[in-house]
């Protein structure tokens, strides 16, 4: 792709990041002479615009990791990249991302062992702006996170779980970056502070940032998120607004339907199987081996479509209707909330 | 400092010395029954050549004052009770007080064993750290051949094959002794005995690198693929900044800790090295006492050497507790907010 449709979609969209069809593969020693690729993250597509919110959610060990570190360009070096990445409508090259990273983009990472063991945990946090100005902004951070002063003269290990998320949630927003990419910020917060951190990130999208979040926490990811693009063995396949996860009819692809069915309060029914292994990736769908609507058609490529405003991997036809009488009913309820309100006003 | 760590830190110096009370008492009990089993004459390394020429009367009553005939236990027990009272007894070869002649050739000897540690340990962290940094290149091929080829070289050939080099074909060393031959020991000065200790010293540096920079080196691979590095790297930090920041703070505590428990080695090659270049100190000394059956010399210097080795040990214990806050302030209880 040229420059100029993607200046243009930035200018239309107001996109900060836009990935697609990215492929990361990683090449893998095999006997002596051989390697073998093993495709990790294949033909994935999500985009961030300004102001958004938008959740990656996949279930554990499925390479969403791989995914944060792809954008921050510090995958491993036999790890290959391919495919599309456009920040701010610039292509987001290995010298453009080095430049960028830790500046424009910052990166929330997924547990304790990202801190430096004996690095004081102010000191780490402050790296990038080791003055006056830097600590200022460290002790406002912390104080919003509820970590008490003397925090910032204690070791990681001195610290719990719940407080080595905080501090590294602090080192992401003391610098002014326009892309926040957090790798599984909540685990280990309890539900306030997770909610505070879920409200520092819309408080910082709404400045015209982006925050990419990449999570397994679905109900999280409908609760914060603006859009979810839902990850399957490596790659989206489906990306829909978070509102349409209040009905199942509304969502497009059969492993999102199956995620929505596994919450607790719409039934909690998992279905058989688990993810494929990289090194033996069905022919077509991913999902076809679990898919309660396998047909042989599913061998075959399967493009992603637009449906309604949001996209999908699937070669499934809708039930338009059930989604109509979703929609209808969601509407009835609505009005009946709306009627409701009104009579209360009107009552006074 | 708590009260709490203090007393901790207490505690801990008891039960060590008490450790080193044990390891003394076992290093001679060792020492004395090897040599008790040994075919060793004190009268002949005391009156040496004069033994022969001597009448039985006299060979009597030489053997009566060493107490020759007396049974290893008693011996023992004798040189024991000596030891406690600050005696170690009186050098066959030298005639002197052993703490005299100790103290005289552990001067010698510090001055070599400071320098190539010193030096050993400086350049093994900073070769081990670039080897790391440049892995699987060329810099990182160089120093671990280097390492590999040094770590398999006998010290006494290595101190032969310098001595060639330098002091017979070049002449820039002399080619033994710590101080010039004939020279009057108020002459002698700092420059002289550093050209005597040199080659020596270097011997005992190439050797001694190997150990910290091919650990150094694992280290700091370690320490490079962490996450905390991969994060730092997310953050923007170049590679210098990482190295600077993270490297160094996790690659020098296992470092120094190694330093320290590699005095033993640097001791035990400084007895082939002193040997090679006739440079006399502890080694040395060890050596002649050895071939020459003074038993209380020897008994001396094993104490001493032990008792330097296990200092050693303790300090790289010690520093440990000091230098990592995970073991400063590890037994302070994680506080949750």
């Amino acid at each position: 792709m040229d420059k100029k449709p993607i200046a243009e979609s930035y200018r239309r969209n107001a996109a900060i990041l836009e990935i697609q069809d990215l492929s990361v593969t990683f090449r893998q020693r095999k006997g002596l002479f051989q390697s073998e690729d093993l495709p990790v993250i294949s033909r994935l597509n999500v985009t961030v615009n300004q102001g958004e919110i938008v959740a990656v959610v996949g279930a554990s060990g499925s390479g969403k990791s791989l995914l944060a570190h792809g954008i921050m360009g510090i995958l491993p070096v036999n790890a290959r990249i391919s495919g599309e990445m456009n920040f701010l409508g610039e292509p987001l090259t290995t010298e453009r991302i080095c430049k960028l990273r830790g500046k424009e983009i910052a990166l929330v990472p997924q547990g304790v062992t990202y801190l430096d063991p004996l690095m004081k945990v102010g000191a780490q946090v402050r790296e990038q702006q080791p003055g006056k100005e830097g600590k200022r902004r460290q002790k406002e951070l912390f104080s919003a996170y509820g970590l008490p002063e003397k925090t910032e003269e204690r070791y990681p290990f001195e610290c719990s779980g719940g407080m080595n998320r905080r501090i590294l949630l602090s080192t992401a927003l003391m610098e002014r970056p326009k892309l926040i990419v957090a790798d599984e910020p909540t685990p280990g917060m309890d539900l306030g502070q997770a909610k505070r951190a879920m409200a520092d990130f819309r408080a910082f999208a709404s400045q015209g940032n982006g925050v990419f979040l990449i999570t397994h926490d679905l109900p999280l990811a409908i609760s914060a998120a603006d859009r979810i693009a839902v990850f399957y063995a490596g790659t989206t396949v489906e990306e829909a607004p978070s509102s349409d996860f209040a009905s199942e009819a509304l969502l497009r692809h059969p492993y999102t339907r199956a995620l929505w069915r596994a919450m607790p309060q719409n039934g909690f029914q998992a279905i058989p199987g688990t993810q494929p292994y990289v090194k033996d990736m069905p022919k077509g769908c991913v999902f076809g081996p679990r898919c309660p609507k396998f047909t042989k058609e599913c061998l075959g490529d399967i493009p992603m479509r637009a449906v309604r405003q949001g996209t999908v991997r699937c070669i499934l036809q809708h039930d338009e209707h059930k989604i109509r009488e979703a929609r209808e009913s969601k509407d009835a309820q609505k009005a009946q909330e709306e009627r409701e309100v009104q009579k209360y006003a009107g009552g006074r | 400092m708590t009260l709490a760590a203090v007393n901790r830190l207490i505690i801990y110096a008891a039960k060590k010395a008490v450790r080193m009370a044990a390891l003394l008492v076992m290093v001679s009990l060792i020492t004395f029954g090897l040599i008790s089993a040994s075919p060793i004459d004190p009268l002949q390394a005391n009156a040496g050549q004069a033994a022969g020429s001597m009448s039985q009367e006299q060979l009597d009553r030489l053997a009566e004052y060493w107490g020759v005939d007396e049974p290893p236990v008693k011996r023992y027990i004798n040189w024991a009770g000596d030891v406690l009272k600050g005696d170690m007894g009186t050098s066959l070869l030298y005639r002197r007080p052993v703490t005299e002649v100790i103290s005289q050739k552990l001067f010698n000897s510090l001055f070599l064993l400071v320098i190539s540690w010193l030096v050993s340990g400086v350049l093994g962290v900073f070769l081990g750290i670039l080897a790391a940094l440049y892995r699987g290149r060329l810099a990182d091929r160089l120093i671990r051949g280097y390492a590999l080829l040094t770590a398999s070289t006998p010290a006494f050939w290595l101190a032969l094959l310098l001595l060639l080099v330098f002091s017979v074909w070049l002449k820039l060393f002399p080619i033994g002794l710590s101080v010039p031959i004939g020279m009057e020991a108020a002459q002698v000065t700092a420059a002289d005995r550093l050209r005597h200790a040199f080659l020596p010293a270097l011997t005992l540096s190439i050797t001694g690198i190997s150990g910290t920079a091919l650990h150094t080196r694992e280290k700091m691979i370690d320490c490079l693929e962490s996450d905390y590095v991969l994060f730092a790297r997310a953050r923007g930090e170049s590679r210098w900044e990482i190295v600077r920041r993270h490297g160094l703070r996790n690659v020098l505590l296992p470092a120094i800790t190694l330093q320290f428990a590699s005095i033993s080695e640097i001791i035990g090659g400084s007895v082939v090295v002193e040997q090679v270049f006739s440079y006399p100190g502890l080694g040395q000394a060890a050596v002649t006492a050895g071939t020459g059956s003074d038993v209380p010399l020897l008994m001396g210097i094993t104490m001493i050497t032990a008792l330097v080795v296990f200092g050693g040990n303790f300090a790289a214990d010690i520093l440990y507790g000091i230098i990592d806050p995970r073991m400063r302030r590890g037994g302070e209880a994680v506080e949750e907010q």
